[in-house]
């Protein structure tokens, strides 16, 4: 999915030109929607392709949101840097000029981004003089590690989102299982693999324990999830803050609250020789969403959750407990966004920090529902976003071009995933009249 | 629903009530045990008198242990009361604030036993100012949940407000303009809110969450843009002065801490009343509530249904813009990155803590603003308690509040569900 970037980079406006023209690279598919297709049966696949696209089903919808959301945020980095803006001063002396301004300055934007997440084609000629060829790696290792923690806190809100719960408390959960995980790694010591494992498998417990005391909450008290993940995201929060200053977890000598950094040993292993971050914990993840996957389709506690998230009622009706699914979906969902913090703490960060949770609980969110909730969607979603976050950081250094603009982008692409019908209106495309917006979950306070 | 269901309302219901009187009980054992006990030596004092004021009011001196012990005691005697008797509404909730003043006192003496004296004034004066962007927001989600739209968008609309209103104060050097326009914000982002949810028919909570990311990302990359190279000119607003209200003013302890305040505390006042008789002494707010309890019978009787969510959203959004000026030109002038801090979601728990009503509301949005303030305070007393627990207070507060305390409230019936006309 990241391939997407490569468009809107050179030909974004195109897109909205022609969204015919556009859509088809969604498809990911060889057949050519165009007229010269020679056969009656590669005709066939066409038009059924070419209707596919102009009734805009899922995907389509989807890779267009990319696309408008792209192109919005490149007009609003195009018009809000100072060069142009004083380029736009001299409109009438200089009318060219204002536009390729414009032009400019999101073009290098967006070559930036592109360089930081995928591709620096400088790498390549470095390495031809006597520069290393780890570079050329560099960007793709960087955009997998941003998408680690990505993938596993998404798949903690695309879990819940499929048993009917709206799970916020990515940001807490996490704080908790890095906070397992850290302890285990600098407080304790124990032999190479072990370690790790041990530490790993701590901060899956340290999610769990946040987890499940939503899902118990919901299940006894009838509390809200939404709320008490709120909540229970600014507990943990403050919660950390607190821990940091105690003697157990602060590390000594430093002014600022800092845990000591973990062991060698309980370093998640690079994967791609030092110099390249990306680590055991991208593998960790990428086995969550099999996992997942496995979990939702193949076995019955997924099938219970399905069904209690698709009607709670009807799931009690036929024998099953609501309430010990929530409990469960919510150990589970806890863990993997433990999961996350443990791969954060472990693979990249090795201290605790107060700020170590970072925006991926929020994030999570995005990228559940951009994935639509589906374990191979999630994934996709988080190296999209990973690489957005990486580009980003790629592009602030380049260009002094704020990194938030990542986050603008970010919420338009969901804004337009989650409504459809905008889409179809924005791109003409046929769809279907009725309103089939909010189709992930569309209950109010009382469910 | 069937039989069933009812049953085990009942039963819990008993069981919440028991849980409760326990909790009284157990709030009451704090109090003996920990504040009265283990409270240092030397009293507890509390000044009433800001520096420079007409009239002084003597100190107040409490020794910690056996003022502790008594409302201790107090608060067991109406825990056990509580599981024994059959109680009004009234007096429940009397019960259950009588226990909770009780603790709070006996915390404060325990705090301050043998240290600086604690400033009550000053203590409600920064309660009050850390409110009212609670207020506003609470208010701001009564007005869009009582018509049936979820409005977690809050934060958003704050963070909303609280840039305009320091950008335009700034640059057009009119702090009233900047009220005006951080109004605007959030109405505009109420707008987005209310066209996604009602013409688009997104879930709501989700819609909510995600325009809060949105306008966290927009603000914080026209900071970092604009605001920061262009420091003096976009962003050094003035901000409003107090206004201290004649001989109101100038009544001892409550003059200063409710009439010598900013614009913005008054303009909460009159919000607080306006949408308080709106919503329940007017024939507009019987139809609002219609539109969010029953929207076909409301649009049956000619009411129209989505006129009036797109009406009441983009009101609630012009209100808690208001809310989110008062975090810039209001208090501290520039405008920072991810300064309105999650009140957002504090003002939303706030409004569920108060029933979806604008004065309970506002009552749980002053109890938040309370343990912020009372946070500060007692950081600088040095008190013997770390101060993140004390901001951990009403997160905390709120989750033992929609677990038990408020278990039998209820959202709007049609909130968070689209109305389309079949």
């Amino acid at each position: 999915m990241s391939e997407n970037l490569t468009g809107p980079g050179g030909n974004g406006p195109e897109h909205k030109a022609g969204p015919v023209e556009g859509p088809p690279g969604a498809e990911g598919s060889p057949g050519d929607t165009g007229p010269d297709a020679a056969t009656a049966a590669q005709a066939n696949v066409a038009t059924s392709l070419l209707n596919a696209v102009l009734e805009g089903n899922s995907a389509v919808v989807t890779f267009l949101a990319i696309v408008t959301a792209i192109i919005i945020g490149g007009l609003l980095i195009a018009f809000s840097s100072p060069t142009v803006l004083h380029a736009w001063s001299h409109l009438f002396s200089a009318p060219g000029a204002a536009f390729s301004t414009a032009w400019a300055v999101a073009a290098s934007a967006f070559s930036a981004m592109l360089e930081g997440a995928i591709f620096n084609p400088h790498t390549i000629s470095a390495a031809f003089h006597g520069g290393s060829i780890a570079a050329i790696f560099n960007p793709l290792s960087e955009t997998a590690v941003n998408a680690t923690p990505l993938i596993l806190s998404g798949l903690a809100v695309a879990l819940a989102f499929r048993a009917g719960l709206f799970n916020i408390g990515a940001t807490g959960q996490f704080i908790g299982g890095a906070m397992i995980a850290g302890w285990i790694g600098f407080a304790v010591h124990m032999p190479m693999i072990l370690h790790v494992v041990v530490a790993v498998i701590g901060g899956f417990i340290g999610g769990s324990i946040t987890g499940g005391f939503v899902g118990f909450m919901k299940a006894r008290t009838g509390a809200h999830e939404v709320i008490v993940t709120i909540m229970l995201n600014y507990v943990m929060e403050f919660l950390i803050l607190f821990l940091l200053g105690l003697a157990v977890f602060r590390a000594p000598g430093l002014p600022n609250p800092v845990s000591p950094p973990v062991d060698n040993n309980a370093m998640l292993p690079h994967l791609a020789g030092a110099t390249l971050r990306i680590n055991a914990g991208f593998l960790v993840a990428l086995a969550a969403a099999l996992a997942v996957g496995w979990l939702l389709n193949r076995t019955t506690v997924g099938f219970e959750l399905r069904t209690v998230g698709a009607n709670p009622n009807a799931a009690r009706a036929a024998g099953m407990s609501p309430e010990r699914t929530w409990i469960t979906v919510m150990l589970i969902c806890g863990g993997l966004a433990g999961l996350a913090g443990a791969s954060v703490i472990l693979g990249t960060d090795f201290a605790l920090t107060p700020q170590i949770y970072g925006t991926y609980g929020i994030d999570a969110i995005t990228v559940a529902l951009l994935g639509r909730a589906k374990p191979g969607g999630v994934v996709l979603a988080a190296l999209l976003y990973g690489s957005l976050n990486a580009g980003g950081v790629t592009m602030q250094a380049q260009t002094q071009i704020p990194v938030d603009i990542t986050t603008v982008i970010q919420a338009l692409i969901v804004l337009f995933v989650a409504a459809p019908p905008l889409v179809r209106e924005i791109y003409h495309l046929r769809g279907r009249r009725n309103r089939e917006g909010g189709q992930l979950l569309a209950k109010g306070w009382s469910s | 629903m069937t039989a069933i269901p009812v049953v085990r309302h009942q039963r819990a219901a008993i069981d919440r009530q028991q849980a409760i009187a326990g909790i009284f009980v157990m709030l009451g054992l704090v109090d003996i045990f920990v504040f009265g006990f283990l409270a240092d030596k030397g009293d507890a004092v509390f000044t009433f008198t800001l520096t420079g004021a007409a009239v002084s009011v003597p100190n107040l001196n409490l020794a910690p242990g056996p003022v502790s012990e008594g409302l201790g005691a107090l608060s067991i005697v109406l825990g056990l009361l509580y599981a024994g008797l059959k109680l009004t509404s009234l007096s429940r909730r009397l019960t259950a604030a009588t226990v909770m003043l009780a603790f709070v006192v006996a915390f404060l003496c325990w705090c301050d036993a043998g240290r600086t004296p604690l400033p009550f004034v000053s203590l409600m004066q920064t309660t009050m100012l850390a409110s009212i962007p609670l207020v506003l927001g609470a208010l701001s989600g009564c007005l869009c949940e009582r018509s049936g739209v979820i409005n977690i968008a809050i934060e958003g609309q704050l963070l909303l407000g609280a840039f305009a209103g320091a950008v335009i104060a700034s640059s057009f050097g009119s702090i009233w303009l900047g009220l005006f326009s951080g109004s605007i914000a959030g109405g505009l982002l109420g707008a987005l809110l209310a066209v996604f949810a009602i013409r688009y028919v997104v879930d709501q909570i989700i819609l909510g969450v995600v325009l809060n990311v949105f306008a966290s990302g927009l603000t914080g990359y026209l900071y970092d843009q604009a605001l920061v190279p262009y420091q003096n000119r976009l962003n050094s607003p003035n901000t409003f002065s107090s206004i201290k209200i004649p001989v109101l003013g100038d009544i001892p302890i409550i003059g200063p801490i409710l009439f010598d305040s900013t614009i913005f505390l008054y303009i909460t006042y009159v919000m607080v009343a306006l949408v308080h008789i709106g919503l329940f002494k007017t024939r507009w707010g019987l139809r609002v509530r219609a539109v969010g309890e029953h929207p076909t019978a409301a649009d049956t009787v000619g009411i129209r249904v989505l006129f009036t969510r797109y009406r009441n959203v983009i009101l609630g959004g012009l209100v808690a813009g208001i809310g989110g000026a008062s975090l810039t030109i209001g208090s501290v002038g520039s405008f920072g990155k991810d300064i309105s801090s999650g009140q957002g979601y504090i003002a939303l728990a706030a409004m569920i803590f108060g029933r979806w009503t604008p004065l309970g509301a506002t009552g749980a949005a002053l109890l938040f603003g309370f343990s912020v303030a009372l946070a500060n305070v007692l950081g600088t007393i040095g008190a013997p308690i770390p101060s993140d627990f004390l901001l951990m207070l009403p997160y905390v507060a709120t989750i033992v509040a929609v677990a038990g305390f408020v278990g039998k409230s209820r959202a709007p019936k049609a909130d968070g569900q689209p109305y389309v006309k079949s």
